[in-house]
This record gives C-alpha cells, sequence and structure tokens, in this order.
C-alpha cells in the first residue's frame, strides 16, 4: 500500500513495506548485542513472535474479507512482532511472547480497523496486557554472565526445565527501587550504582549496550528519513530533563539522566515507539509535545510507580491524547496567514 | 389478558432484540464489576430479574393513580422497597456471595434497566405483561452476564462456577484446564469486561447480519419464482 502524499516522485520512498523493512534493519544492531550477551535464544522468540503475529495477521483478514497477499507482506506485523518479542524476557516460556503477538496483531492491530486505524500502538498494549496478567513472568530478566547454554536456554523456553528464580535478577531499574525501599534511607544510589553487581559503566550491566545498539539503530533511521527527529528527540528530553533535575536536586535518592535513558525501554521506545506512524501524532509540533509528555510520563511511573518500567504505559496514555494535540498544532495551510 | 403474540413479542424483545447488555448497552456497571465469574453474574442477574418483576407489576397496577409529574420518585420508591427486600435475603441466606457482591446488591436501585423497564414499559402496559416484560429483560440479561462472567473465569483463570459452594455448599468449583494454567489476568480486570463485552456485541451483530441475508435472498428468489412462474 502506498500514501499518496505529493511529491510523488518519492512514492517508492514511502511504500509501507519498504519503511517497514528498514525499521527492521534499524532493530538489528541492538538484536545483534543482544544475541552477543544474553544469548541466541532471543532469535528463536523473534521467530516465534512472527510466525504468532503472521498467522494472527492471517486470520484476522480472513475475516474481515480483506487482501491478503497485501497485507500479509507488507512488514507491519513483523514489526510489531519483533518489538514484542524484544519487550519479553528472553527465557520467558514461549507461550508469553505468542499470546503477546497475538493479542497485538487480533486485538489492538485488527479489531481496531487493520493497518493505519490503531489508535493504539500495538506492540505497547501487548506488553501492558502481559504485564498486568503475568507480572512474574514479565519480570524475570537473566542475569547477565549467567552461563547457560543454549541447549538449557531453550529447555526453559520450551517449559521441559523447572524455572529457578536464581536465573533471573531484578532489572537495574527495579533493583534501585528495591534497594532504596528496603534500606529506608541508609543507602544511596551512587554507592548502589558503584557496588552492586547489576550495574554496569552507565546503566545495567550488559544491557547498556543492548539499549546502544537500538540508539545506533535509530539514528541510522532518522538519517534514512524513516522516522523524523521531532518525537524521539522530545521523549529523550522529557525524560532525562526530569531525571536530571530530580537528580540535581537529591542525587542520593535519584538516578542520573544518562542511567535512566539506557536504562529499561527508553531507547528503544524512543526510536521504535513514539515514531510510530499510525498511533502517534501527524503534526511535527505535535510530535515534539506527544515525544516530551511520554518521556515526562514514562519517568513518572518508572520511578515512582509498582511497574518495572513506565515507556508502555507512558506511551498509551498519550496515545489517547493524538487527537487532541493534533487538532491543536494544524500547521496554517500554506499561503495562509495563522488566524490570531 | 395476553396474547400469544403479545407474549411472543416480548419474550424475544427481551431476550435478544433489546437485550439489556448487548442492545441497550444498559446497567454497564455492575456488569463490569460482578462478572468476573458466571456465579456472581447469575446470581446478581436473578436478583434483578426479581426486582424487576415485582415492580413492573407494582407500577402498572398503581399507573393510573401516580400523578405524572412525580413519577420517577414513586418509581424509585417502590424499586427501592424491594430491593431493600432481596438485600435481606441475600444477607441472611447467601452470607458470602452478599459479602462478594456488595455494594452492587443495594446498587440495583439506580439500575438504568429496572428504571428503564418501569418507565418504558410497566407505566403503559397492564400488569400481566409488565411482569412478563420484567422477567424477560431480566433473562436477557441472565444469559448474557452469564455468558461474560464464564468465559472471562475461563479465559482468567481457566475454571467455570468458581464460588458455586456460597450458593449451594454441596457443589465444588470446576477446574476445566489444568491446575498450572498461568490464568491471563487481564480477562477478569476491568479491560477484560470491555473487550470480552464487545466480542460478545460483535458476536450478535454478526448473527443478526447473517440472518438479515439469508432472509433477504430468500425473499429475492421467492420474488423471482414468482416471476419465473407467471411468465
Amino acid at each position: 500500500m502506498d500514501f499518496s502524499t505529493p511529491p510523488y516522485l518519492l512514492l517508492e520512498r514511502t511504500s509501507v513495506r519498504r519503511i517497514m523493512l528498514q525499521v527492521l534493519i534499524g532493530l538489528l544492531p541492538g538484536i545483534a548485542a543482544y544475541v552477543w550477551l544474553i544469548g541466541p535464544i532471543i532469535l528463536f522468540q523473534l521467530l516465534l513472535a512472527t510466525i504468532a503475529a503472521l498467522s494472527g495477521e492471517a486470520l484476522m483478514l480472513r475475516l474481515r474479507n480483506r487482501p491478503m497477499a497485501m497485507f500479509l507482506t507488507d512488514g507491519s506485523a513483523v514489526v510489531t512482532a519483533w518489538l514484542v518479542a524484544l519487550t519479553v524476557p528472553p527465557m520467558a516460556p514461549w507461550w508469553l511472547v505468542v499470546v503477546g503477538s497475538l493479542f497485538a496483531i487480533v486485538i489492538a492491530k485488527h479489531l481496531y480497523g487493520g493497518l493505519g486505524q490503531n489508535p493504539f500502538n500495538p506492540a505497547m498494549v501487548a506488553f501492558a496486557a502481559c504485564i498486568v496478567s503475568f507480572p512474574a513472568l514479565m519480570s524475570q530478566w537473566p542475569v547477565i554472565g549467567l552461563q547457560l547454554s543454549l541447549r538449557e536456554q531453550f529447555e526453559l523456553v520450551a517449559g521441559l526445565a523447572p524455572r529457578i528464580d536464581v536465573m533471573s535478577g531484578a532489572t537495574p531499574l527495579d533493583a534501585i527501587k528495591t534497594a532504596l525501599k528496603v534500606s529506608e534511607g541508609s543507602v544511596d544510589v551512587p554507592t548502589l550504582l558503584a557496588t552492586q553487581e547489576v550495574f554496569g559503566n552507565f546503566a545495567g550491566r550488559g544491557w547498556e549496550w543492548v539499549t546502544t545498539g537500538y540508539l545506533l539503530g535509530g539514528l541510522w533511521l532518522w538519517q534514512r528519513k524513516v522516522i523524523g527527529w521531532q518525537a524521539p528527540l522530545a521523549f529523550i528530553a522529557g525524560l532525562s530533563l526530569l531525571a536530571a533535575a530530580l537528580w540535581a536536586w537529591q542525587p542520593e535518592r535519584f538516578a542520573n539522566p544518562l542511567f535512566h535513558l539506557f536504562s529499561g525501554g527508553a531507547m528503544l521506545g524512543a526510536f521504535f515507539i513514539v515514531t510510530d506512524p499510525v498511533s502517534g501524532c501527524t503534526t511535527a509540533k505535535g510530535r515534539l509535545v506527544f515525544g516530551f509528555a511520554a518521556g515526562v510520563l514514562a519517568y513518572v511511573i518508572r520511578v515512582f510507580a509498582g511497574y518495572p518500567d513506565g515507556v508502555a504505559f507512558a506511551v498509551l496514555l498519550m496515545n489517547l491524547c493524538v487527537p487532541l494535540i493534533d487538532m491543536y498544532t494544524q500547521p496554517p495551510i500554506f499561503g495562509m496567514k495563522k488566524e490570531r | 389478558m395476553i396474547s400469544r403474540a403479545e407474549f411472543k413479542e416480548i419474550r424475544d424483545n427481551g431476550v435478544w432484540h433489546q437485550n439489556t447488555s448487548l442492545v441497550q448497552i444498559l446497567g454497564l456497571c455492575p456488569l463490569l464489576a460482578v462478572t468476573s465469574n458466571m456465579v456472581n453474574g447469575v446470581m446478581l442477574s436473578l436478583a434483578t430479574i426479581l426486582v424487576m418483576a415485582i415492580a413492573n407489576v407494582a407500577v402498572a397496577a398503581l399507573r393510573n393513580l401516580i400523578p405524572h409529574e412525580i413519577r420517577i420518585p414513586v418509581f424509585i420508591l417502590i424499586v427501592a422497597a424491594l430491593v431493600t427486600v432481596v438485600d435481606l435475603v441475600f444477607n441472611a441466606q447467601f452470607h458470602e456471595l452478599y459479602q462478594v457482591l456488595g455494594i452492587f446488591i443495594p446498587l440495583i436501585v439506580t439500575n438504568c434497566i429496572v428504571l428503564a423497564r418501569v418507565e418504558a414499559f410497566a407505566n403503559r402496559n397492564p400488569p400481566l405483561q409488565s411482569a412478563f416484560d420484567g422477567v424477560f429483560m431480566g433473562v436477557g440479561m441472565l444469559w448474557t452476564l452469564a455468558l461474560l462472567g464464564g468465559l472471562r473465569e475461563f479465559i482468567g483463570g481457566g475454571t467455570l462456577f468458581a464460588g458455586i459452594d456460597m450458593v449451594i455448599p454441596a457443589l465444588r468449583p470446576w477446574q476445566i484446564l489444568p491446575e498450572d494454567y498461568p490464568g491471563f489476568l487481564l480477562a477478569i480486570l476491568p479491560p477484560g469486561a470491555f473487550i470480552v463485552l464487545g466480542c460478545l456485541i460483535a458476536w450478535k451483530n454478526w448473527v443478526e447480519a447473517r440472518t438479515a441475508a439469508r432472509r433477504s435472498r430468500g425473499q429475492s428468489a421467492t420474488t423471482l419464482g414468482k416471476l419465473v412462474g407467471g411468465a
């Protein structure tokens, strides 16, 4: 399917399939770091998510009497599937990523009208549904440096081996929250960051390189003009400005902005989620507002609320505001003076 | 008295065509709150049926005596008296269930299904018709809430009839899926109620659309037959 926005010379460059393919390529640096640090099991999860998403897409297209070949090969379902797989813990049982992908495609995408019609980001809806339904499984992130063979990892995912809590640790964000709560003020954040195993050079050990991979892929997408600069920059600004303000105020209670940017889903969210052309704002000014508010909300939810990360909920809340933001940020028509 | 056709119309309207939950979309608050399992939904519906049937009869009998200007307060008084009775009965007979349903039993007073039937039907029709209307509107609500509660319970926890021991102590809930089924908790939470209700409404509309399509196809076939026959 092509957008018919002028200038038409660029039509080939803006086909959905081409954009989705580039987004998938943009995810590769992060996935490469993931494979290197955690293990190739993530590739299996990605494959599983892709199969589930495409099956769900085919089923819904059939039920809705839509052209099958065109929508199945446009790659949008694969992007959703990969985002779902990357937000689910890598050693989660196989059905979790299947349920997540199906929920994203069937409920969040097709029940709202399919490609281009969904008001909420499907991958984030799936994440929210999963973390609300299976909070324990969704927080079992493996400890980096845990020596598990591919076979052992595969057995875990397939449900053949018993799940032991030792293998999973708190995410860096959770570790700070829990340590502060347990110690009741006797520990400060800088000491935690310097001493605890889960923290690395500037964020979570290991995970900091995965998120750096997302950053690199995102910058490539921006350079290719697949995504605009407004939403990612505003998201990063919203998150880091609030983080910096609180960090400057009480450095012993709040982690530094760099830590927050490279922890949890911040980078994935900034370049692959808030840039979603369907569920995000359509106007340039609107994207700034959307990204900034999502960044602020993500920080507030991840630091002050009970969930391990806030990016998904922040994006969903802002998705709700998109029509309002779009209405107030319409640019003046070319040649018209702005009404005052 | 009541003719057969009239009875049929009241029955079909209540159970299907004017279904309170799927067509009128009334009483969403108790619907969403109590259908986390089948038993809760059924028991609340039974309480509502009882209130609705008696309230309809009472209002229909008094409809010529109630001044038009203050009819709503009078209706509410009648309904509230009945709900108090039901509330006390539930408290005495099914005390545990009463604690689970909590505020939603007293809230039947403000349930717009009850007020809507009293105002729209009982106020204009004789007592017998009104009684049937109350019962069948309630039956429509009953099967919808039972289905909704059953689906949510099954998806969310893999059981059916959870809490049945609060109504009939001898019975036990039925664990359909294996014990280690992780439970899709979302179905039991409020968003799950909206999603499942939406699917049920879609299902009803699909059934109606299919029947309508069949009927029109049948009709065009007979007209064609007549035309051919006439020629």
